[in-house]
């Protein structure tokens, strides 16, 4: 009898939970009341320039754009230094998602952050869109159902400069790689295009992360007489190789290809230094009359123009707040389905669309920077030499290592 | 690197390199060890003097256009009266704590200082053009050396040497060393010594502030450009024997020509080198190569 009538007890306790979190679903789809995202980057240290203060600013005018909500329910930016310690990352969003009731994470700039960021979010069920950072691991053997890889990727860039420069007779490659995961993966990327393309691969010199002087390494790369040195290396390292490669008369007989550089570092290094190279890229300010306008707002803020991460941040808040709208909740499963389903387009480019792999595949451009004498005004910056298409851009979804799409679980 | 071979000529190139990165280890570790030496102050703000300078020369010339060679001097000179200031406002009232508290200090101090100036400049750095006198490269016969390299070679030589001469060999440099060894019986003598140690610092931060100006043209001038020097230097004077300044200027030059030379046979090497040696040396000789055991 005891034991009926704890079952019975027990039944109704239960269906009275289910009721009551039914009841709260249909009133609340959006949970706490409010969309809150994240903004993760590298306030202070090296990447600063190309995300920190102006990845806050582009998602600031992504959510002034949609009125500072979706269908009433208010959108609160949240943001927080990383320090480019995955750690930090690590820690900082699992606070965010447990006591802030964060809902989506954006920028997350440098490689081992993005990585650490997708392994908290997949376990916690929220969504993270990387516009920082550059690695292929996050769609492949990274890969998770909630990790969407926007902007850039190292095979995008190897892809676009690689081929680009083999075709323009630059078939033989001496590499300065940036010594971790990312350097490695871009210069095994590139490496890869230029075989393929019918050139050849003479040798490589790996440094030390932050290394002041390049000129004991571009002398090794003088010595290999290759045509191009293509550096796979980013921020002061790529600025720093730039400006000794010219100072010891290496631009003279051999050309080097920068494999990823933002517009910041041709601003700050200058025209006459680095014209004639080819860089590429998701995005760049001067495009088109969207692109320009909005440039323009986030100039007036920032003092400076934006990089290709800035207006992604935007494009990710943009495209997130979207498909809440659509669906009418935050629940990242739903959330994630509608925009595997629903092509995205806003200024940063048309029809953009997620694939299984989280990849968010859209033209890339493929730019040669101009001459002194061509540029008319500051951050007059490139040529569009090529655009990319789509189809073409990115990494075929036939070759991913993703588990989630080829079955082989971890 | 295996797909290169190496040849005698590579080598004599990594050398001469080498010794040209030795030449700024060599100026920013001698201005450690003259502060350290004579105040007692591990100073870590040394690295952000040294961006300061860079940035003075840039600001110079971007804004006032005021040429290389007169960033030269009055980089320095403006680096040093900040020097001094902080030594009056900050640094005086450490003296007689321990090491340990000189050298929060100035870690916090740098922090300011790099901090405001990534807010105002941002961390990709401004450009500085090499100075038409030294533009263009000199054919070595095993490489071709751009002109500005060696004259950063003879520029820090130059100065090491004068620093060397005037704390050894003159009346300034009796007195300075009289003020370390015994401060109070210094003064007793009717010698100011808290203006000797003002006079110091403001000389230890000139240093920083030279060699910033003698980098602005070779590496990008960036709010962190100290900051990725500093701990090597540090090692420098570690390894030379703190407050040595033979052993500063000897092991600068000397570890420059290391780290050359393993960026040539193991690259991946290079930047941990120095804290190998550092290691090394410690276990053997606790104070140094060439410091006197206290």
């Amino acid at each position: 009898m005891k034991k009926i009538l704890s079952l019975i007890l027990g039944v109704t306790m239960a269906a009275l939970v289910a009721a009551c979190s039914k009841s709260d679903e249909a009133e609340e789809k959006v949970t706490d009341g409010a969309i809150r995202i994240g903004v993760l980057t590298d306030m202070s240290g090296l990447y600063s320039d190309i995300g920190g203060q102006g990845s806050i600013v582009a998602a600031e005018l992504a959510v002034e754009d949609l009125g500072g909500e979706v269908d009433g329910i208010p959108i609160e930016l949240l943001s927080v230094d990383h320090q480019n310690k995955a750690d930090i990352a690590a820690q900082k969003v699992r606070e965010w998602i447990d006591r802030n009731g964060v809902d989506m994470v954006t920028d997350a700039l440098n490689s081992a952050v993005a990585l650490a960021t997708s392994k908290v979010v997949a376990e916690k069920k929220k969504i993270v869109m990387v516009t920082g950072a550059a690695t292929t691991r996050l769609t492949n053997e990274d890969c998770t159902a909630y990790t969407i890889h926007h902007s850039y990727d190292t095979f995008a860039l190897a892809n676009g400069t690689g081929t680009a420069v083999v075709k323009q007779g630059g078939d033989t490659w001496f590499f300065l790689t940036s010594d971790y995961a990312f350097g490695h993966s871009l210069e095994t990327d590139t490496a890869n295009i230029v075989k393929k393309a019918g050139g050849t691969v003479l040798g490589a010199v790996r440094h030390p992360l932050s290394t002041s002087d390049f000129s004991s390494f571009l002398l090794q790369a003088q010595n290999s007489k290759a045509k191009i040195i293509g550096l796979a290396n980013a921020g002061g390292d790529t600025i720093n190789s730039i400006k000794a490669a010219n100072e010891f008369g290496l631009t003279k007989t051999q050309n080097l290809a920068g494999l990823l550089v933002f517009i910041t570092d041709i601003h700050s290094l200058g025209l006459p230094v680095t014209q004639g190279m080819y860089v590429t890229t998701g995005w760049y300010w001067d495009l088109n009359d969207e692109t320009r306008a909005w440039s323009k707002r986030f100039f007036e803020r920032m003092g400076k123009m934006p990089t290709m991460i800035h207006a992604g941040v935007y494009s990710a808040v943009m495209m997130y707040a979207g498909a809440v709208k659509a669906t009418g909740t935050d629940n990242a499963d739903v959330v994630m389905e509608w925009m595997r389903n629903n092509p995205h387009s806003d200024m940063f480019g048309k029809n953009m669309t997620l694939r299984k792999d989280g990849r968010l595949v859209h033209d890339m451009y493929l730019m040669q920077v101009k001459r002194p004498s061509e540029s008319n005004a500051a951050w007059d910056y490139y040529n569009v030499r090529q655009t990319i298409p789509t189809a073409e851009a990115f990494q075929p979804l036939s070759e991913t290592r993703c588990p989630l799409i080829t079955g082989s679980g971890n | 690197m295996n797909e290169v071979s190496i040849t005698l000529d590579s080598l004599l190139g990594q050398l001469l390199l080498g010794l040209v990165n030795g030449s700024f280890y060599a100026i920013l570790s001698l201005g450690l060890a003259v502060i350290f030496g004579l105040l007692n102050i591990v100073n870590f703000a040394h690295g952000a003097l040294y961006m300061m300078g860079a940035y003075f020369g840039w600001m110079a010339l971007t804004y006032f256009g005021i040429g290389y060679w007169w960033s030269l001097l009055l980089a320095p000179s403006l680096v040093a009266v900040f020097g001094m200031v902080i030594e009056r406002s900050l640094l005086q009232w450490l003296y007689k704590l321990d090491h340990l508290y000189g050298l929060l200090l100035t870690f916090g101090v740098s922090l300011i200082i790099e901090g405001s100036y990534r807010y105002f400049f941002g961390v990709s750095g401004q450009p500085y053009p090499v100075p038409e006198l030294l533009s263009g490269s000199t054919d070595l016969g095993f490489m071709s050396l751009p002109n500005y390299r060696g004259w950063v070679v003879i520029a820090s030589l130059a100065v090491c040497l004068g620093t060397w001469f005037v704390i050894e060999r003159t009346r300034l440099g009796a007195y300075l060393r009289a003020a370390t060894e015994n401060p109070q019986l210094t003064q007793a003598f009717g010698i100011n010594v808290p203006l000797l140690v003002m006079l110091t610092y403001g000389f230890g931060a000139a240093l920083a502030a030279f060699a910033g100006v003698l980098a602005a043209p070779v590496i990008q001038i960036t709010p962190l450009m100290g900051n990725n020097l500093i701990v090597i230097v540090f090692a420098v004077v570690v390894i030379g024997g703190m407050g040595s300044i033979l052993g500063a200027v000897a092991t600068g030059l000397a570890l420059g020509v290391i780290e050359g030379l393993t960026k040539v046979f193991y690259p991946e090497a290079s930047s941990t080198v120095v804290f190998v040696i550092m290691a090394l040396v410690l276990l053997v000789r606790p104070a140094g190569l060439f410091g006197r055991e206290k």
